[in-house]
């Protein structure tokens, strides 16, 4: 990562995903843990980059779950994930929030309105209120730094998860950001204040039985009704007045597109969005003729607002629910105009890069005339002309069960061309489930899975995972071996082949397999191109270890490299 | 009360993944930053892989609101690639200005990869910022052994 650009003034022009990464420095975060997914991934790579400690974890509800670990230690966690993560820890969320935490939690999620690289639109401020968690939202990279702060102290005071909500425009836009220490300083724990660990045994406030979580509840109730008092006083809002005609009601990027479009207005801009400040808000309504909400996508606060018997205007949802806002479309909703919005002219589609493995992978399949129950990753992009070789994908992990859904009930001649393809990552994010279910009920017709293992998470940028041996930062760590896990789940047929170097038998083992009413795992084994070098060089690095360790060693296979011993 | 329009400045960089637009609005929003301008810059980068259409906004002025530029009001538009000229030449201000590779004579480009430096350099014609606050930021941005190449594609777009 290079330098940050910095001022005369010690400003840094940082992205709200670096801003967020050296708050967390500056609040002496002893862990960082996440899964990728743009657009959050930054977030963990900075803290890593700027000496924090932070790693991947095979998903999303497992990383969550470190890190709550961690707080019943007291230590202060980050945990990241992009908005469809969070479905997959909305398991832990849900209950955490009842036996909240005695260090400091803040769980980042990044909602991408507008879809710029997701496979939904969801918004996920849904989950504060459902869960009961607090939440904030910054507006840009010196709110995400500042409320970041606020994030850890309120979690601490109130002994609770807070949810960090950014949005893709507040993560990957960059402006300038005044920090507490000089960005090469490493502060200490007596600085960031950050407690020492320990473990203090709570069975009562921890273990969420029945018995237990009742009461739970009661407290987390009691915990929103304090925090909302707090937030009325003292809680990250700004109230700008400037109009009696109009008020505006926002939170998160909007601020920014509000101030251009409307600079004549009052505003007032939500820091903590939940539990809402409804007195602050009542308050601020009661001072203008004309009290519009702006927000992106869901009517969320408008609902809130208007359940709390607020006289308030929104945006029409008919137009505005969809995409993310600007300055052009603030303008809009302000002036009532639903007129139709001019169309930007259709940009070109990304393509995988040529010489891509999951090029030959997907063509081979195409030419057997599969069925593909398909999943998340680069290898989506084979949906697209000219491949046009996926038949689904709705979420990580989903190629598997669908596949064995299909050949549940489909007629025998279409069942058998039925195969399910994940990737590397995917698989040990979500496919191990998908890969037990396929071995407890196989269908009668078996199935085939194949699993696309290019050594590392190409769709996000690169990252590492549990499949690839080396962890977040490219240390070296153990490796899980995707054959033996077939094996062991009850998979007969298990081939390891490179679909690059190896197409022709990757093309008759797929047909024989279909062929078969068996089950089989194909691991098509070829690193990513952009990966390559790096995969190469740290293999060569490894084996100059081992050799050094251990010399002469005999009966190495004949794989050419393509297999994992 | 009427608040005074603030002045702001947009320039857009587009053209396809793996063309060196991000990097180069990185690399023009760290000479600006470093002018003591305040800086927004925007940009949507989506997944890693190279080839689809991509953008970066960058603002600045005393003080600058939204990161993102709005319709039809980029003073300047910086293409990589020619076939996205016609795909994002709307943004344009009628009195702004394009810059396209056939502004550089880019046979005598050091390599195919420079000409994200060459056209920064094309566009720096119209900053006032010292040379030398470009040539920090180019060094800063680039490991050691592009500098040489980089200073002579810079050079290739900003001498007249
Ligand atoms: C629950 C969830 N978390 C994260 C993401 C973001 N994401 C999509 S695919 C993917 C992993 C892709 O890696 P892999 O399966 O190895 O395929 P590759 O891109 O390398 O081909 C990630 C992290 C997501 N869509 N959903
Ligand atoms: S980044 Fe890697 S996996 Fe993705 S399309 Fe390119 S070569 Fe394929």
């Amino acid at each position: 990562m290079p330098q940050p650009s910095q001022d005369k003034n010690g400003r840094l022009l940082l992205s709200g995903n670096e801003a967020v990464a050296l708050a967390a420095l500056h609040c002496g975060v002893a862990l960082g843990t996440g899964y990728p997914g743009t657009p959050s991934t930054e977030i963990l790579e900075g803290f890593s980059a700027l000496g924090g400690k932070a790693q991947w974890a095979p998903n999303e509800k497992v990383a969550a779950e470190v890190a709550l670990g961690a707080a019943f230690a007291k230590a202060r966690v980050l945990c990241t994930m992009k908005h469809v993560g969070l479905n997959v820890a909305a398991d832990v969320l849900f209950t955490m929030t009842y036996s909240g935490v005695d260090g400091g939690y803040v769980l980042v999620v990044a909602d991408d309105p507008g879809l710029a690289s997701s496979q939904n639109e969801q918004d996920s401020r849904r989950y504060a209120e459902a869960a009961v968690a607090p939440m904030f939202e910054p507006a840009d990279s010196q709110d995400a730094y500042d409320l970041l702060q606020v994030a850890f102290a309120t979690s601490e005071r109130w002994r609770i998860p807070v949810i960090f909500r950014m949005t893709t425009r507040v993560c990957h836009s960059k402006s300038p950001v005044k920090p507490r220490f000089a960005p090469d300083v490493i502060p200490t724990a007596a600085e960031t204040g950050a407690p020492a660990t320990d473990f203090v045994r709570n069975i009562a406030g921890r273990v969420m039985v029945p018995g237990h979580a009742k009461p739970a509840h009661r407290r987390l109730r009691a915990k929103m009704a304090e925090m909302e008092l707090w937030n009325i006083s003292q809680g990250p809002n700004l109230v700008e007045k400037r109009s009696e005609s109009l008020g505006i009601i926002t939170a998160g990027i909007c601020y920014h597109h509000i101030r251009e479009a409307a600079p004549d207005a009052s505003v007032l801009k939500l820091g903590m969005t939940y539990p809402l400040p409804l007195a602050t808000i009542r308050a601020f309504a009661a001072t203008v003729d004309r009290c519009v909400i702006i927000e992106e996508n869901d009517p969320w606060l408008a609902t809130a607002l208007r359940a709390a018997d607020l006289r308030i205007e929104a945006k029409d949802d008919a137009t505005f629910r969809f995409g993310e806002l600007s300055v052009d479309r603030v303008k809009r909703i302000l002036n009532k105009d639903t007129s139709p919005e001019p169309v930007p002219p259709r940009g070109k589609p990304p393509e995988l890069c040529k010489g891509c493995p999951h090029t030959t992978s997907f063509e081979v399949m195409k030419e057997l005339n599969c069925i593909v129950s398909g999943d998340i990753g680069c290898y989506t992009l084979a949906a697209l002309p000219p491949l046009s070789a996926m038949d689904m994908m709705i979420d990580m992990g989903a190629s598997v069960g669908m596949g064995l859904g299909l050949r549940h009930v489909l007629p025998r001649d279409q069942a058998k061309r039925v195969i399910s393809v994940i990737g590397d990552s995917t698989f040990l994010h979500s496919g191990l489930p998908g890969l037990v279910e396929m071995a407890y009920n196989p269908p009668e017709t078996g199935h085939v899975l194949m699993i696309l293992d290019n050594g590392t998470t190409a769709m996000t940028g690169q990252q590492e995972h549990p499949g690839t041996g080396r962890h977040l930062d490219g240390s070296g760590t153990h490796k899980v071996n995707f054959e033996e896990m077939a094996h062991a789940a009850g998979v007969k047929n298990v081939f390891t082949i490179n679909p690059i170097r190896e197409r022709a038998m990757l093309k008759a083992v797929l047909a024989d397999s279909l062929q078969k009413d068996e089950l089989t795992v194909i691991i098509a084994r070829s690193p990513c191109i952009l990966a390559a070098g790096r995969i190469a060089a740290w293999d060569k690095e490894l084996k100059a270890k081992q050799a050094a360790d251990e010399p002469a060693e005999s009966g190495s296979c004949e794989c050419g490299g393509t297999c994992q011993h | 009360m009427t608040t005074n329009q603030v002045q702001t400045t947009n320039i857009r960089f587009a053209g396809l993944g793996g063309t060196g637009v991000i990097k180069a609005s990185d690399i023009f929003a760290d000479v600006v930053f470093r002018q003591g301008h305040t800086v927004k810059k925007a940009e949507v980068h989506g997944m890693s892989q190279r080839g689809g259409s991509v953008q970066s906004d960058v603002r600045f002025g005393s003080e600058v609101h939204s990161p993102m530029i709005p319709d039809g009001a980029c003073d300047f538009l910086v293409v990589m690639e020619p076939t996205q000229i016609e795909v994002v030449r709307g943004g344009l201000r009628t009195s702004g200005t394009l810059i396209v590779p056939a502004d550089i004579d880019t046979t005598k480009l050091p390599s195919a990869k420079s000409l994200n430096v060459a056209m920064l350099g094309r566009l720096s014609r119209h900053f006032d910022f010292p040379e030398s606050a470009w040539r920090e930021s180019l060094r800063a941005n680039f490991p050691e052994k592009l500098h040489t190449a980089n200073d002579t594609a810079f050079d290739l777009g900003r001498t007249p």
